[in-house]
């Protein structure tokens, strides 16, 4: 192959993948009334004006909310079940991992669907209660994978020399399993956090008056109001995604690994 | 046995269904070095990690310094173990490795710091505490493990497959090391090997194991001169084991006349024991090579292969030559089965 075309193919791809989040970056910052690329004439007023929307701020809340918690809750689950899928003999173990591993496979409208039909009406959940149950459902599957695939790189015998020297079967796990597995379990996090964040379909299911997560707000918003904010909007969370992986590898990967 | 600092008594060992070890007895004095020594699967490790709690046995008894301990979790038994793949903690610098037991028993600071150097100045590894055992060689980590059982003093130290994942040259360092630690400390150690040289020239008793159980129980010298049965006796170097019929030799292909009976249903000979160039019988040299002091030979004889170590002073029998040899009475060890 040439150089040019190896330069015009990676051009190409670059340009599809960072092409829409820079015509989102600009289209927010947009100094028209409407939202359209490229801009006309250029203003930060959209960026500010997100901050100002009360329905944006409180589903951003509700959405952070999720994020984290949902993803704590899935790791307290999925940490547990990683381990013991990882360490022990368990008798179907595969099939729990096929279980694990389902709500990636289906589609989150059919998701959705079935948890508002069989488990938010009949049960009368609150719609907080039903999207904190379905994100931290939603997210379990990669924290169990994440961790499971770091604690492949553990050798068992390690716990054993903890046993030992002294250690409880559970210090072991906390003073040897837990330093060693950080890396995945923050990876776990990171994705799972990202995944919530920006889950849809069954959100879309799920939430109910006054009660939306982000994403869901801002279709909604965008139904009604065609103004740049919501791509100003975007391109905040687009940051905001940017950071968090910057932070958490400078101050959880770098500094405590090398 | 009153003097036994480790004692075994029945001990049996299953993994689910499978019985790897059944009523195994052993007795163990304080200060010996003791090599459990057999082949893959004859249940030295599974005999070892029951000394160390890691397994729980199905029956049986195991007492240490007078106590017994069979019910003794694992973290209260007071034993080091020195894992084959070393199983050092890789989040922790070389330094708290070795302290890692000790600031476990909540001992003070001073303490743990001058315990840990001194174990670490007993390996030879003073100056590489802040390394993560990643920036180690292995014969450091090796090393680095061994500083982390003997800082816990503990009663017994089991040593897995120490040697196996060393090389040449550093394995004879290590085999010195572990003898002068054992010199100094006066420790019990039990250690697990597949190598037949490595548990003689390290053990003072060798508990040769098969099937779960013990085939031979001695000295070095005892096993080495002496096995008693043909699976010690092939794993002693005597490579060359007949049946005897009558006056007879035989084997699965054949049979060479001997010219006397025995006692015994089983005679073995080391390929130093066969006498190459005279004897009545004949063979043909299928395999030849050049070890220095003599050729190793391969014979096929009417007894199928017969392996033959020859004086390098006797000229060289050449591949597929006819050589005359003889399988000699003095050099012949009786077996019993």
């Amino acid at each position: 192959m040439s150089r040019l075309t190896i330069w015009l193919i990676l051009g190409t791809t670059l340009t599809f993948l960072i092409g829409p989040f820079l015509i989102v970056i600009f289209a927010g910052a947009s100094a028209g009334e409407a939202l359209s690329f490229p801009p006309q004439g250029l203003s930060l007023k959209w960026y500010a004006k997100v901050f100002t929307v009360e329905s944006f701020r409180a589903s951003f809340a509700l959405s952070m909310f999720l994020a984290i918690f949902g993803t704590l809750t899935a790791l307290l689950i999925g940490i547990p079940a990683a381990y013991a899928l990882n360490r022990y003999n368990l008798p179907g173990a595969e099939a729990i991992r096929t279980i694990v591993a389902a709500p990636i496979i289906v589609p989150g409208i059919i998701v959705g669907l079935a948890l508002l039909r069989y488990f938010v009406v009949p049960l009368d959940v609150t719609i907080t209660m039903a999207l904190f149950v379905t994100h931290t459902a939603l997210v379990l599957p990669y924290a169990v994978r994440v961790v499971s695939s770091s604690l492949n790189n553990l050798r068992a015998d390690m716990e054993e020399a903890a046993v030992i020297l002294g250690c409880t079967r559970f210090q072991a796990f906390v003073k040897v399993v837990l330093p060693n597995i950080r890396g995945g379990i923050l990876a776990a996090f990171i994705l799972g956090f990202v995944t919530s964040f920006n889950e849809v379909p069954a959100s879309l299911f799920l939430s109910g008056p006054g009660v939306r997560t982000l994403p869901i707000d801002m279709l909604s918003y965008m139904e009604i109001t065609f103004d740049p904010s919501v791509a100003a909007l975007s391109a905040l969370l687009a940051f905001m995604s940017v950071a968090i992986v910057f932070v958490a590898e400078r101050l959880l990967g770098f500094s405590r690994y090398v | 046995m009153s003097n036994a600092y480790v004692s075994l008594t029945g001990l049996t060992l299953s993994y689910g269904q499978t019985v790897a070890v059944p009523e195994l007895n052993l007795d163990i004095r304080k200060g010996e070095l003791i090599a459990l020594l057999g082949p893959s699967g004859c249940g030295k490790t599974t005999t070892m990690r029951a000394i160390a709690g890691l397994l729980a046995p199905t029956s049986g008894k195991i007492m240490i310094d007078g106590a017994d301990v069979t019910r003794t979790p694992a973290n209260k038994r007071g034993i080091g173990l020195v894992f084959q793949s070393y199983a050092l903690f890789p989040h922790l610098s070389a330094f708290e490795n070795v302290a890692f037991g000790l600031r476990l028993q909540k001992q003070p600071d001073a303490q743990v710091r001058a315990k840990t150097e001194a174990g670490m100045a007993t390996v030879g590894l003073t100056g590489f505490e802040t390394r993560k055992p990643s920036e180690m060689s292995g014969g450091q980590q090796q090393r680095l493990a061994l500083a982390r059982s003997l800082v816990m003093e503990p009663k017994v130290l089991l040593l897995d497959e120490p040697l196996s994942n060393l090389d040449a040259r550093l394995r004879l360092e290590m085999r010195n090391e572990l003898q002068r630690v054992q010199k100094d400390t006066g420790i019990t150690m039990i250690f697990v090997t597949h190598d037949q040289s490595e548990a003689l020239a390290l053990a003072d008793r060798v508990v040769l194991m098969k099937d779960g159980k013990i085939e031979q129980l001695g000295t070095p010298a005892e096993l080495y001169a002496e096995p008693s049965t043909a699976f010690a006796a092939n794993f002693m170097g005597f490579e060359n084991i007949f049946r005897l019929e009558g006056a007879d030799l035989v084997s699965d292909h054949g049979r060479l006349p001997f010219g006397c009976e025995a006692a015994v249903p089983l005679l073995a000979w080391r390929p130093g024991g066969v006498a190459v160039g005279k004897g009545p019988h004949v063979g043909r040299v299928i395999a030849s090579s050049f070890a220095g002091d003599h050729r190793e030979y391969v014979i096929d004889s009417p007894l199928g292969q017969i392996k033959a170590d020859a004086s390098i002073d006797l000229p060289e029998v050449l591949l597929g030559q006819q050589v005359a040899f003889d399988l000699p009475q003095a050099t012949a060890r009786h077996l019993a089965a």
